[in-house]
This record gives structure tokens, sequence and C-alpha cells, in this order.
């Protein structure tokens, strides 16, 4: 862990890194142990726009984070860094302590091999909108994937295990259905369950609702909220503002590739303090299906 | 006006279906044609039906079914799908170096006809006059600045023998194949969605796992069909071995039974009738591996009998 030659340094710290903000991000992610995802001044631009403009971002252990915004204000695409889909172009984001995607060698930054990164992405979970279950396989065999071929692990000890899981996400009796044959609600619960057998430090929720008919939401936002209840730590993409104001411990409200405001739900969705958080909890209210 | 009761409601429906009168026309017209074929078949002479049968029992004709046209079929997809897939993943790769080298080589071999390849094929043995020999490149220019009178080689083969003989007819028809798969399943590969690749490497797969396991056994969906037709094809392109020369082969072996015997016709019959033996069996081959590969997408049940009777030509009525 050098203190020398630290490369660009981050802009204006966040209220939640001001206390640790004099040393290096190294000695910062090392100084709490409570603090599972330190994200500082990360930028992201696709084909020369920016879409991300140096998000800075602290979750700690067992928390519930909601991230809002209007589409297009970078939510998607800052969860999809934390675990690498994207590559950042600038800032650093740690998981657990573990620079993700380079490891600092005497000041100076190198890139990690692909094997490396698929390890740094086994602790973090994350479920997809659109679900994307491996639709030839049966939902167990989507849950033991997983664990038998990245972690080894004995094929009856996971069968076991995602029997388990499957029942807890209360598909118990769907286990030797293939994904076209389920519900979009039951697709999402087998994704968690997925996810959730990799045994994750840390689980990102990329709008899982959203593709889903009204009368299905229920159900997977109940098992998320079980999850919860459990002591998951959560970062959640999401449009639906009971289920923030419900189980966030914070929400972060993004717009146009930056922070606007955060902070718990009581404050940032019921007493919001900038215009643009207004606006858009407005529009939200009018018609949830605009933005 | 009587009331209306519950048993005046409309019921089943039993209605005068529509005629087809064209239909039972084509029908008829078809049937005397297939008629006037079954007779010329069975009176014309030419056909000579008997020695039809006595050449396909030819033992030489079906060594060369055996060797030439089943076994270089078979050994040359595997070299074709083999290599087919692995150029695609090349092509596909970030790696420019790869994605250039599995260009140029689809591009070759998609340029030169088969029967030119294999001909060119059957004459490389003038490149290697000492043989073919294996050992480190350039070991005997290395040894010579050495001082060492050794070529630092471990064996040397014969490479008339090998390019002229069965095998080179499996490496050139095979290498041919091979481009052509390239893009069969670079198409399959792309078909698979994104996200399916994503999710992999979302619980930690590497990539090589990720194409393996999740993106090669979808992408099979896509592949399997067109790969039926290129096998189908390859039964008929090994009649073309004759340009290496390999006389081994059943097109070859029933053409010269015909001209030795003045029977060129029923030669060229029974070599019908083989090929379309041949064809019919992998058929019925194809038509399970998309049953294997269809698992988890269309129906769960009741879609392997439509698929089979389509492959039939039969029309789909459940």
């Amino acid at each position: 862990m050098s203190t020398t030659a630290e490369p660009t340094e981050p802009t204006p710290p966040t209220p939640s890194s001001q206390l640790t903000s004099q040393t290096s991000p190294s000695a910062r992610a090392d100084s709490d142990h409570r603090r599972l995802v330190h994200a500082v001044n990360v930028t992201k631009a696709f084909h020369g726009t920016e879409v991300l403009k140096g998000i800075d971002m602290d979750v700690h252990k067992g928390e519930v984070v909601c991230l809002l915004g209007p589409s297009g204000s970078g939510k998607t695409t800052f969860l999809r860094c934390i675990n690498q889909l994207e590559t950042i172009d600038g800032g650093r984001i740690w998981v657990d302590d573990n620079l993700m995607g380079y490891v600092d060698k005497g000041g100076r930054l190198h890139r990690l091999h692909d094997k490396e990164i698929a390890a740094q992405r086994r602790d973090i979970g994350m479920v997809f909108q659109r679900f994307n279950l491996f639709p030839h396989m049966t939902a167990l065999q989507n849950v033991m994937e997983g664990p038998v071929q990245v972690k080894g692990a004995n094929k009856g000890q996971a069968k076991a295990r995602a029997k388990e899981l499957l029942d807890r996400v209360g598909l118990g009796d769907k286990h030797g259905a293939y994904p076209a044959q389920l519900s979009g609600g039951q697709q999402q619960r087998v994704a968690i369950a997925r996810a959730l057998a990799m045994d994750p430090k840390l689980m990102l929720f990329d709008e899982p609702t959203s593709a889903l008919d009204p009368e299905l939401v229920g159900e997977v936002l109940d098992v998320m909220k079980e999850l919860a209840k459990a002591g998951m730590t959560m970062i959640v993409v999401t449009h639906e503002m009971s289920f923030a104001r419900d189980v966030a411990d914070r929400v972060v409200f993004m717009d146009a590739g930056v922070v606007v405001e955060e902070g718990p739900p009581s404050q940032c969705i019921d007493a919001p303090q900038h215009e643009r958080t207004r606006r858009f909890l407005q529009r939200m209210r009018q018609d949830p299906k605009s933005v | 006006m009587s009331e209306r009761t519950a048993a005046e409601r409309p019921g089943r429906i039993d209605a005068v279906p529509v005629r087809h009168p064209l239909r039972w026309v084509a029908v008829a017209v078809i049937a005397v044609l297939v008629a006037m074929f079954l007779n010329m078949i069975f009176t014309n002479e030419a056909f000579n039906w008997s020695f039809v049968f006595e050449a396909m029992q030819q033992t030489p004709v079906l060594r060369g079914l055996w060797m030439g046209t089943v076994l270089v079929t078979a050994l040359a997809m595997v070299v074709g799908i083999s290599g087919g897939v692995i150029l695609a993943v090349m092509r596909l790769s970030p790696n420019p170096v790869l994605s250039s080298v599995a260009w140029v080589f689809t591009w070759f071999f998609r340029s030169v006809p088969r029967l030119v390849l294999l001909t060119t094929m059957g004459a490389l043995g003038i490149l290697f006059q000492q043989g073919l020999s294996i050992g480190v490149p350039f070991g005997k220019q290395i040894m010579s600045l050495l001082g060492v009178d050794s070529s630092l080689t471990f064996l040397t083969l014969d490479a008339n023998q090998i390019f002229a003989g069965i095998w080179g007819g499996v490496i050139g028809l095979g290498l041919s194949e091979a481009a052509y798969m390239a893009e069969i399943a670079r198409a399959g590969i792309m078909s698979v969605d994104r996200g399916q690749a994503e999710a992999a490497e979302a619980i930690g797969m590497s990539r090589g796992q990720t194409m393996r396991r999740i993106v090669l056994p979808q992408a099979m969906r896509v592949i399997v069909p067109p790969t039926g037709n290129e096998t189908i094809a390859m039964v008929k392109d090994t009649s073309l071995l004759i340009g290496l020369p390999l006389s081994n082969e059943l097109f070859y072996q029933l053409s010269s039974i015909g001209s030795r015997t003045y029977q060129v016709f029923p030669a060229f019959v029974a070599a019908i009738l083989f090929y379309l033996a041949i064809t019919s069996i992998f058929m019925v081959g194809q038509y399970f591996l998309e049953k294997r590969f269809g698992r988890g997408f269309g129906q769960p049940s009741g879609a392997a009998d439509g698929r089979i009777a389509r492959l039939l030509g039969r029309s789909q009525q459940h």
C-alpha cells in the first residue's frame, strides 16, 4: 500500500468519505471495516458521451441502497461498473477492500487478467432486468451452475443447496422447469436464487421488476425484502418508490451522470432538497411508466 | 315470438367445410405422372435393375462406399466442425492477430473450388520430395550453424502417401469445410443474447467456461440445421475425391464398373440409390441432434413430433 505517487486524486469528497479524505484511497479503503463498496470519482463514457461524471458512493455491510433517477441518468451503468460488466474510465471502485479490475504495483495500476476479474465477481451477485436465465438448463441446473463450474463444488451438495434456495424463493415445485415454462416473476426469483448460490457478499439488482407484468412485481419484491431482512448488502436500481421507502436504508438520486441527492428515504423521497429530485418524483407519481 | 331459453343459445358448430375441387384435380394429375414414371422405371430396359443391384453389391463398390464416402464424410466433418468452431471463436476474439488469421483462412478456403483444392492437394507431394519431417523448425539450418550434422528431425513421412491418400481427402475437404462452418458457427454464437454471457460472467465464470457451458450449447440450436445441410453436401462432395486422385470411393467405383461393362446408366442409378440412402440416414441423425439442442426452447412436448413431421414433409396439425 503506497502513499506516494497517487494517480489522479479524485474530486470533492462526498459527505460519507469526508472523515478520511486526507489519506490515500487504499488507506481509506482499509480504514472502515464496515464499508463494503467504496467508489470514488467514477467516470465512464460511451463513444465520447459521458454517462458517469465522477460518482462517489459508499455502501456499508448490511445496508440496502436504492439508486433512483430518470432513465439515462447512469444508475444502471454505475451498477454494471461495480462488477465490471463495464470498465470504468476514471476513479476507483473497491469492493470489500479489493480494487476492482486493477492491482496497484508501486503507484502504477496494472490491469487484471480475465481470470482474476472473474474471481473478483464471484462475491458479487447480480440480478438483471431481463432475468438472463440460461434457457437450456432447468431452474435447478441454473442455480447449480455457478457453484459447480466456478467453485468446483460437489454436485450432490450443490444440488441440495440449490433446492434449498429455490424453496426459499418460493419455487419448491419448479425445480425441473425450464425458464420458458416459468412466468417472469418466477424466472426472476430463480435468477435471485442463482445469484445467492455463490454466497455473495453483495447483491446488485438492475431494475429487477421493470420487465414484469404489474401483478408479478410483488412476488419478486417480497423475496428482495426477505433478503434485506436477512442482512444482505444490496444495491438496487429501481423505479419502485414504495420498495425504496419501505426497505432502503438510504436512497441515492442520480441524474445526468452525477449524484444529485442522497439520504434516508424519509428525507430524499418525502422531502427532497433539490429541484431535479422533486421534478422526477412528481413525474413518477403522475405516470410511473414515463420514466 | 317464442321466449329465448338456454337451450336456444348457439351450440356446437356443425358446418359444411370449404370444398377444394382444385386439390382433387392436382391429385389426379400427379397420380397420372407418378404412374407414368413408375411405368418407365419398371418397364424401360435401360434401367436393367438386376444389374443395378448386382453392381451395388460389388466388393470394391462397398469398400468405396464405406472408406471414400462414409468415412471421409465423417472425418472431414469432424475436422470441419471443430475447425469451424475454433475459427469462429478466433474471428470474434478481441485479439486482432487471431481474428485476422481466421479471416484469411476463411477467405482462402472459401475461394478455392473443392475439386481444384483436392487436385492441388494430390500434387502437394512435390513440395516435400524428401518427405514430411516432424522436428524442430529450421532444425537443419540451426544445427549446421552449430557445426553439427543433424536435422533435429524425429519422424519423416512420405508426403505423396499422405496427400494423395484418404488423409489428403480428409484434410482437403475438412479444411474447406472449416471455412464454411466458421461462418455458420459465428452466426450461431452471435445469435445468443449478449445477456447470457453477462449472466455467466456475473456468477464468476471465465470466458472459456462462458463459451463452453452457456454460449455454445445455445448457439448449437442455430448451428445444427445448416450443419446438417453441410454434412449432406459433404457426402456428395466425396465424389470429387477422384481429383486427388483417390479411386477408393463410391461414384468412381460404380462409374468404372459402368464403363467396363457398357452399362453406364444402371451404374449411375446404383450410385444415386446409395446417395439417397446415406442422406436419409444423416437426416434422421440431424432430427435427434436438433431435439437434443432444442431443450428449453419452444413447447415442452409435442414440438418434437411437429419437427419430425416437418422433416418428413407432413403438415403440422395438432
